[in-house]
């Protein structure tokens, strides 16, 4: 930890996708200036091209445009876009970077992102966030969504811009006059104390390599391009039409590892790690689009090995029928001039086949770019054989240069959960390294007194937007101004061109002064943009932010329809139901929760041990809890890491680090036996045999209380000797004993536990494991025969060079499935193991010396008492169930409480070592701040009306409401009412839906707000 | 009945106002007989709401949501579809068709789906008014 007070509290994050915005966020939350820099257009990345995500099948664009809203509104975070970086120099703790931004040719000061601009376009060219499967105009918004919402001209294919003179149609019909065809670049130098680089990945271009056709036949496509296609927003509207003919696409074949684990065609060597998953989510997805539609995805190994991910794999044959063949397909052709493909593969039955297909896609791997490589030379970081960013087990998202760190798919292919948690990772990491960093915010603005507007007479000022001519081309906006004029409560009524003009903002605050307006309606365009603008004007005119209502006149009416007259008819109703709602609408505040600033770890393994230290490293007190009698957890019964980190050395150190830290309270063979509160305000009581219970205070809690090795009953386990575990044998080889010094026939069994009923999910670091002692019993005697019994090999990301590496050494693999497991026997003292093998179609025998059982990892007995304690849920399979998969990954529901390691999922040591630091960073947003605000939309008890039913407590999905007795009248008997915790509500209003006395309101929404807005809607 | 039907239509926050929204962005066009009422989860829908609606003269109630499973508040749109049924037996009671209510479920990019619901139920209702 740098401790100079030469460090600069601001950060450099290079790359705008979804790890660099998680870092951004989870750092501009615990104090820290951030400059985010993006190359394109917009922020978002590659995660704003995808259709859907596994395993949940969520909308991509849903879940990630309020991460990206949040960076684009967020006081601390400053983005960059088409910004490039051309220079890095100084120390950790004080870097100056040099940025080149190009020029956007589009103010983003006027630009109204009204898109008039782009219909008015004259020149088409390929979309690049349409992977080239659609049309864009040479000025464009990247995506409907961008952030920030602003249009850009592509400057080599703008008429204009490339003969001076010509065209120019959109300066012409820009009203906003936003058109800047003399915009150039610009230098930047910023003065930063750390940098994050996570500028991600390129697909792979199978162009190259003509096996495949790609470029050629035009029906095959790549997984992106398929994205696209499936995507609602998408070149078809989601449509699968075959690109040579627009036929409806029947048949469709998926085929794995394009652009990985393949360096004869491609030079990827490595496995890319999300092409099995993303390819059973497009099979999926595209047959809800085309009933009936057969899929088949051709593979080598299915590496579905994240959380949910085999039983999405299962629900895939089983509910949506994708058949899988596991083969390698070594060309396409074309079968006829329709445009319908051939494939020629042999089958697992060692036959020839060929089959017909409409569409054939490309499951394309992700590489580094040139682009990147560069980015890596002006760090100065080390790369990895792949040009992936080196970074260590230990310190997963550590470069080899003090100060700069590498996290996402930069540092290694990687899923979008493995991601967000390597950028919270960075973000701690960072904060770990600069320390406390609250005096760098930078200040906040100042608004006027508040007038209490409590006692006055609605006062409302309506004000109707043109938006251009957005609006005012469709809606009569003179007629809804005359009209709104009329209306009960209304003293005032203006319009403007753009109601969010910086200048319209300034007439909004006269306005309100001059006509002493207490509720204001705008009617203009979506309140999911724009509210927060407004808000901001109504604070800054001295009158409480949430008096406010936005009329939706352009999306949901102007925009949507042509005929002028039943257009103005319903931007008249809209405006009249705001009216109607905001009459009854009051003042809201913001709720104060203080955060007790000092965390609590359960759990001393390697996750818990790094998520304490990190935090006491940023300064922050940690009680840190274990259970058994030592710290270390089951990294204690590791050796070595995949990429060859001694772990007992690594382990050691960090007992040591956390042992002798001053600000971590150490509590071994102590558990947690009650616990109580929320966010900032958790009391937890530790008990220890021998000693007085404790409580103790604390504002977050991180759970890691770590998985155990499942116990087999099969293959003679416990029934024959040498049939050990693959955790046994470890310690047994490095022990030297007889039995493995001698033996000369090894044989590993792999999925032992795993990914079979009762437990259908991969443990993930077995395959690794058990490659990485055959290549050691290979290494110590080459005349060993070593045998992998598998059923799917998942060396996945650059773990498939060991499983290379134990190919060429000559350690034999045999498939095995599922059905056909093994078979361990015990003869006169010799171990006999049969099984199928698929290469030779017939039944082996192997005489082993010694079997080992690769035995499935599963959660901690204990991990139930936890939960309970902290109403945090399980999954299915016994482990935490964080909040989301994809984009909160370490976070629970329950805010303030955050989990890593095993105890979420199998993972090896590096995942964990991340998730904890990740931990860390999302504990940091809450730690860093004496208080949280809570948004005032919140629920309130009418309490004359509750009668103590109780049913709103059952269906609360964030237990924030709870059952009291209260005295009313001293003679009466007490009466019973729910009392809402407000710093647990996140007003969703189920309790509203629910109360069958009107009992219990949403601020805001209330059922007197709704109410009236249903009356407004059907006056006629 | 000469005047075009009105339907209300309680949007929540993150999935379906949003989809609403694209709708406009994509220039989808629709019938306009829809009157959006934004609140935070399909959830929050109390089903006297419904009723109110419907009494005062609404010719259609639509609730729509999060696709089930991808609700921003973990299971609020399960609640809103298992009170559902019981808003269809109250709708009987009070003398509604049982037509004029429907619940969907829609994520924040299809916006064509919003469109293809709010059509329908335009026809549905309309088809009613002809048959009354």
């Amino acid at each position: 930890m740098l401790r100079d007070s030469m460090n600069v509290g601001a950060v450099l994050i290079v790359g705008g996708g979804v790890t660099g915005m998680q870092a951004a966020l989870d750092l501009a939350e615990s104090g820290y200036y951030v400059y985010l820099v993006e190359k394109s257009g917009a922020i978002g990345g590659a995660m704003a091209q995808l259709d859907k995500t596994f395993p949940t099948n969520d909308c991509s664009m849903c879940i990630l445009a309020p991460k990206m809203v949040e960076c684009g509104r967020h006081a601390n975070i400053e983005i960059l876009t088409l910004s490039d970086v051309t220079d890095i120099s100084g120390t950790a703790g004080n870097f100056q970077v040099s940025i080149n931004q190009r020029p956007r040719y589009v103010d983003p000061e006027k630009c109204i992102a009204c898109g008039v601009c782009t219909d008015n376009c004259p020149q088409l060219v390929d979309s690049d966030y349409d992977a080239k499967t659609g049309k864009r105009k040479s000025i464009y918004v990247k995506y409907a969504q961008a952030v920030p919402l602003k249009y850009q001209i592509d400057p080599h294919s703008c008429i204009r811009l490339n003969k001076p003179g010509k065209c120019g149609i959109c300066e012409e019909v820009c009203v906003a006059n936003a058109i800047r065809f003399d915009d150039a670049a610009k230098k930047r130098k910023l003065a930063v104390g750390a940098i994050i680089l996570a500028p991600g990945y390129e697909a792979f271009d199978p162009t190259a390599a003509g096996v495949w056709g790609y470029g050629r036949l035009p029906n095959v496509i790549t997984s992106l391009q398929l994205e696209r296609y499936l995507s609602a927003t998408g070149p078809t509207a989601g449509r699968l039409l075959r690109p040579s003919d627009n036929k409806p696409v029947r048949k469709i074949a998926f085929l794995q590892c394009v652009g990985s684990r393949d360096e004869n065609l491609c030079g990827n060597g490595y496995c890319s790690s999300v092409c099995c998953m993303y390819a059973i989510k497009e099979a999926v997805i595209a047959r809800q689009h085309v009933p009936g539609l057969s899929a088949a995805i051709y593979y080598m190994d299915m590496r579905t090995h994240g959380k949910d991910f085999d039983t999405y794999m299962e629900k895939a044959k089983t509910e949506s029928g994708v058949r899988f063949i596991r083969c390698r397909v070594h060309g396409v052709e074309p079968y006829s001039r329709n445009g319908d493909l051939r494939l020629h593969y042999i089958n697992e039955e060692g036959r020839q086949v060929e089959e017909l297909f409409d569409m054939v896609v490309l499951s394309v791997g992700l590489q580094i770019s040139t682009h990147i490589r560069e980015l890596a030379e002006i760090a100065g970081i080390q790369l990895s054989a792949s040009s992936f960013a080196s970074t260590s087990d230990f310190a997963p998202v550590t470069s080899s240069k003090e100060g700069i760190f590498a996290c996402g798919a930069f540092s290694g292919p990687k899923g979008i959960p493995q991601c967000v948690v390597e950028g919270s990772a960075a973000a701690a990491a960072v904060a770990g390294q600069l320390g406390l960093r609250c005096e760098e915010t930078p200040p906040l603005p100042e608004y006027p007194e508040e007038r209490n507007t409590s006692e006055e007479e609605a006062r409302i000022g309506v004000f109707i937007c043109h938006c251009g001519s957005n609006i005012s081309a469709v809606v009569d906006v003179a007629d809804v101004e005359e009209y709104a004029s009329g209306l009960p409560g209304v003293v005032h009524v203006e319009r403007n061109l753009f109601s969010c003009s910086q200048e319209t903002q300034d007439i909004l605050v006269d306005a309100i002064r001059q006509k002493q307006l207490n509720r204001v309606v705008i009617a203009a365009c979506t309140p999911r943009t724009h509210e927060p603008l407004f808000r901001e004007t109504l604070k800054s005119s001295g009158i409480n932010e949430y008096l406010l209502e936005m009329a939706n006149i352009r999306n949901h009416n102007s925009w949507v329809h042509d005929d002028t007259s039943q257009a103005t008819l319903k931007a008249k109703d809209l405006v009249r139901m705001a009216v109607a709602k905001v009459a009854t609408a009051e003042s809201l505040r913001p709720e104060a929760v203080p955060i007790t600033q000092r965390g609590l770890v359960i759990g001393g393994g390697i996750a818990g041990m790094t998520a304490a230290l990190n935090l006491a490293n940023q300064g922050y007190d940690v009680d840190l809890v274990e259970k058994s009698d030592r710290l270390g957890g089951n990294a204690l019964n590791l050796k070595h890491t995949y990429s060859g980190v001694h772990v007992p050395m690594q382990v050691a150190k960090l007992i040591d680090k956390v042992s002798v830290h001053d600000r971590i309270q150490l509590h071994i063979e102590t558990e947690v036996s009650k616990a109580k509160g929320f966010v900032g305000n958790f009391k937890s009581t530790l008990k220890t045999p021998g000693r007085k219970n404790r409580t103790i205070e604390h504002g977050v809690a991180i759970m890691a209380t770590g998985g155990q090795i499942f116990r087999p009953t099969e293959y003679g386990y416990k029934q024959i000797r040498c049939v050990v575990t693959s955790i046994e044998f470890e310690r047994l080889h490095e022990l030297k004993e007889k039995h493995v010094k001698q033996g000369k026939s090894f044989v590993f069994i792999q999925c032992v536990g795993s990914r079979e009923k009762g437990r259908m999910y991969c443990s993930k670091v077995c395959c690794t494991h058990s490659v990485q002692s055959a290549i050691e019993l290979k290494r110590e005697d080459p005349g060993r025969n070593v045998y992998i019994l598998y059923r799917d090999m998942r060396t996945y990301g650059e773990r498939e060079y060991l499983f290379k590496k134990a190919r060429e050494m000559g350690v034999v693999f045999i498939n095995y499935e599922l059905h056909g497991k093994p078979k361990v026997t015990e003869v006169d003292r010799q171990i006999n193991v049969d099984v199928w093998d698929h290469v030779l179609h017939r039944p082996v025998r192997i005489k082993a010396d010694m079997v080992v059982l690769a035995t499935a990892i599963v959660a901690n007995a204990e991990i139930d008492k936890l939960a309970q304690l902290y109403r945090i849920p399980l999954d299915e399979n016994g482990f935490y169930q964080e909040a989301h998969a994809k984009l909160r990954p370490v976070d629970f529901t329950t805010e303030g409480l955050f989990t890593a390691g095993l105890a979420q999922y199998p993972k090896p040591v590096d995942e964990s070592i991340a998730q904890a630091l990740a931990a860390s960073a999302r504990a940091t947003t809450l730690l860093s701040k004496k208080e949280v605000y809570l948004d005032g939309i919140k629920a309130v008890v009418n309490e004359h009306k509750c009668d103590g039913c109780a049913l709103c407590v059952d269906v609360c999905p964030y237990h924030a409401i709870e059952l009291i007795e209260i005295d009313r009248d001293k003679d009466d008997q007490p009466v019973k009412l729910v009392r809402i915790n407000s710093a647990q509500c996140k007003g969703c209003g189920m309790c509203q839906g629910t109360c069958p006395v009107r009992g219990v309101d949403v601020a805001g929404f209330t059922m007197e707000q709704l109410s009236h807005q249903i009356k407004a809607a059907l006056e006629i | 009945m000469d005047r075009e039907p009105i339907i209300i239509a309680f949007c929540c926050n993150w999935c379906s106002y949003a989809a609403a929204d694209l709708a406009g962005n994509s220039r989808l066009k629709y019938p306009p007989n829809v009157r959006i009422i934004r609140v935070m989860c399909s959830g929050m829908v109390h089903p006297e709401l419904v009723v109110e609606s419907l009494s005062q003269g609404a010719d259609g109630v639509m609730i729509m949501g999060c696709h089930i499973g991808e609700c921003h508040y973990i299971d609020g749109n399960q609640k809103a579809l298992a009170r559902s049924d019981m808003i269809t037996e109250l709708l009987e009671d009070f003398g509604f068709e049982e037509q004029r209510f429907g619940i969907f479920w829609l994520s924040s990019a299809e916006p064509e789906r919003f469109v293809e619901a709010v059509s329908d139920m335009t026809e549905r209702v309309k088809k009613l008014a002809q048959a009354g």
